[in-house]
């Protein structure tokens, strides 16, 4: 066979594989679309669950994830961004510096479900937090340190440095510099980094089985030491061992709809501003 | 002055901060390992109470998952644990209460310990399960030993029964089965696809079009687990269990097409970074040559990002041993040691994901739960460190 005739018969061969995983993500998508878009509603939304969760909404699972979301952002943003200049600007290249990327990444390569055995040891049974919003948002929180701190750390390498210099050569400080010169330019891809880990964050289940989720709870939570429902337990629960599977279907569809748009919006959000400010 | 003691505060402040990766792994190390290690030298037996035999008999000690066997009247002769050639008698507090009278054990039960004493006294071939009190000075039949958790029986033991009584079984022999075929069909899975995927990426397709692709593809990594399980619930178990006309779908095979879905984010992105790191003098040298674009991919560009390609697999691998949810899901939850794609098995993740909410806390189940913590975390730190070795020495070169 002539080479060029075995050229296009591999490069398309290779070409329909790509597309099969291209269309494999628009088959989940899509179907989870289909099937749960006739479910939602305000109601869906905006009520307690009904009747054994097979009518009503999903509010406590979707006010759960939002405050999960939410601790565990205001636990991790600072800590992981401080952690990010720290390495980035302040660590010269050498061993130290190393040794915390390595950490860093094996924090990041450790499965979900020890950040839950881990989160139920120390913040359950340990601190005696109990299962509580408190508990779940700190565990979810070590998980997306690792996500914020690389982002941080990439989005202050990508900022020239003739910035810093031109600071330095004004008579700026390191910290003045980093603080008024190099964060704002570093800003919106930071922001990214954030994005992301909310994404991360609110589709997670392993980490919050026993640390906070409740399998039925409907009411809202009122304080941080308080069980919850969570938007991805909810869909475990439904998809496995509610009352009635087959019933809870259409319930189930909604809920995955749900989780999915958010995740959906938050790749997107991030997609768009890295856009943005790359062309800048 | 106190401008340069604030400056001093703040950067001691982003300092602390950066540790605290470093000290969230090691505190996962110290907790996870404390309550994992404390499992071994604890005894399988049912709290509060022993085996015991006729004084005649020679035997010890006996490993649990013997101990199972002759529960289970698999070993129903003494020859089989090394002893006189005579069928074993098992008797446990139900028995003891149908071989004698009402008037001898007591209308409460008050002289069990009686009979239990006369019963393991005359029979030379008993083996009896009985209360820990009832062992007092004037019990005339001898306590075997239950040997104790070692990473042997651990490690070992092909039985996976926490909750079984009198004798627990903790062998996790079908967990690590389990998860090694599962991650290894997900490989097979991600592996061609995802390679076909960075290929075309970096190599053949036109920069728009990859612009378009690198995103979708993140966005795959992006869907959570419990998603990719309710889809593969919904669609791939029933789609095997008709395909193959089983009687559950729930599969390994299940598990490794979800998986590898899964692992094929981690797979193309990192091989794809590989392939556009390879120099692009090497692919004019190669076209100058006279070869084809494919010749030159297949010849010079695959090669050099070998080893990038090995990481990549490695970690879809890792991706893939410790995933949780989705495999929880879909692949049926049963503890066999099988190598039979079509079979339910049950992964290491999956057990702990499953079992924790029901072990009580601090109890020898939770211990083991956590101990198979420490392998997930043993395995997926090794996978890490290793891959962190082979690009540190990339690197170098």
């Amino acid at each position: 066979m002539k080479a060029i005739t075995k050229q296009k018969i591999v490069f398309s061969i290779l070409k329909v594989m790509s597309f099969m995983v291209i269309a494999i993500l628009f088959l989940i998508i899509g179907f989870i679309f289909i099937k749960g878009i006739g479910v939602i509603n305000w109601g869906f939304i905006s009520k307690m669950p009904e009747e054994g969760m097979l009518k009503g909404g999903i509010l406590p699972a979707i006010v759960g994830t939002l405050c999960l979301i939410g601790g565990s952002m205001l636990f991790a943003f600072p800590i992981g961004v401080c952690s990010g200049i720290y390495i980035n600007e302040f660590l010269k290249d050498g061993p130290l510096k190393r040794f915390m990327r390595l950490m860093t990444d094996n924090l990041a390569g450790i499965p979900s479900i020890v950040f839950g055995l881990f989160g139920m040891a120390l913040f359950v049974n340990k601190l005696k937090f109990g299962d509580s919003i408190l508990a779940g948002s700190l565990t979810l929180g070590i998980l997306a340190l690792p996500v914020i701190i690389r982002t941080t750390e990439e989005a202050l390498r990508s900022v020239d440095d003739l910035h810093r210099q031109a600071s330095y050569a004004l008579g700026a400080s390191k910290l003045y510099t980093i603080k008024k010169v190099v964060l704002p330019i570093a800003l919106p891809n930071i922001i990214t980094g954030l994005i992301l880990a909310i994404g991360r964050v609110s589709g997670e289940t392993a980490p919050i089985l026993f640390t906070v989720a409740a399998y039925f709870l409907p009411k809202l939570p009122h304080s941080l030491f308080e069980q919850a429902m969570a938007l991805p337990y909810h869909l475990y629960v439904l998809a496995t061992s509610g009352t009635d599977i087959e019933k809870a279907k259409p319930m189930a569809f909604g809920t995955a709809l749900i989780l999915i748009t958010i995740v959906l919006i938050c790749n997107l959000l991030a997609n768009l501003i890295r856009a943005k400010f790359k062309k800048k | 002055m106190f401008k340069k003691l604030s400056q001093k505060v703040q950067v001691g402040v982003l300092a602390i901060c950066s540790l605290a990766t470093s000290i969230t792994v090691i505190l996962i190390i110290i907790f996870l390992f404390s309550e994992g290690i404390s499992f071994l030298g604890m005894k399988p037996t049912e709290e509060g109470y022993v085996l015991a035999v006729n004084t005649k008999n020679n035997l010890n000690s006996i490993s649990p998952e013997l101990c199972k066997k002759v529960f289970d009247q698999e070993v129903d002769n003494w020859s089989q644990l090394g002893e006189k050639d005579m069928p074993i008698e098992l008797v446990n507090s139900d028995q003891i209460a149908t071989l004698y009278s009402e008037e001898a054990i007591g209308s409460e039960m008050e002289y069990l310990d009686t009979c239990y004493n006369d019963y393991v006294s005359k029979h030379v071939g008993v083996f009896a399960v009985m209360p820990k009190n009832y062992v007092t000075s004037k019990f005339k039949g001898r306590v075997v030993e239950v040997q104790e958790n070692s990473i042997a029986s651990f490690v070992r033991g092909r039985e996976w029964f926490p909750t079984a009584k009198p004798i627990a079984q903790f062998g996790i022999l079908p967990l690590l089965m389990g998860t090694l075929i599962v991650s290894l069909g997900a490989i097979l899975i991600a592996l061609p696809l995802g390679l076909a995927c960075a290929i075309y990426m970096s190599e053949i397709a036109k920069k728009r079009r990859r612009k378009i692709m690198k995103p979708l593809v993140e966005l795959l990594a992006g869907i959570p687990s419990v998603v990719y399980g309710f889809f593969g619930l919904i669609v791939i178990v029933p789609l095997i269990q008709t395909l193959f006309h089983l009687d559950v779908g729930e599969t390994a095979l299940a598990g490794s097409i979800i998986l590898g879905i899964m692992a094929l984010p981690t797979i193309i992105t990192i091989s794809e970074d590989a392939l556009r790191n390879v120099p692009n003098a090497m692919r004019e040298a190669s076209l100058a040559m006279g070869a084809t674009k494919w010749q030159t991919i297949y010849k010079v560009v695959i090669p050099y990002a070998s080893s990038g390609i090995t990481t990549a697999t490695v970690l879809g691998i890792g991706r893939a041993i410790g995933e949780t949810m989705a495999v929880l899901m879909v692949t049926g939850n049963a503890a066999n040691v099988t190598l039979n794609y079509l079979k339910p098995v049950r992964t290491i993740p999956a057990t702990i994901a499953a079992e924790l909410g029901e072990a009580p806390s601090g109890g020898i189940h939770f211990k083991a739960l956590f101990a198979l913590g420490c392998i997930l975390f043993l395995i997926t730190m090794s996978i890490n460190l290793y891959v962190n070795f082979v690009s540190k020495r990339r690197g170098v070169k």
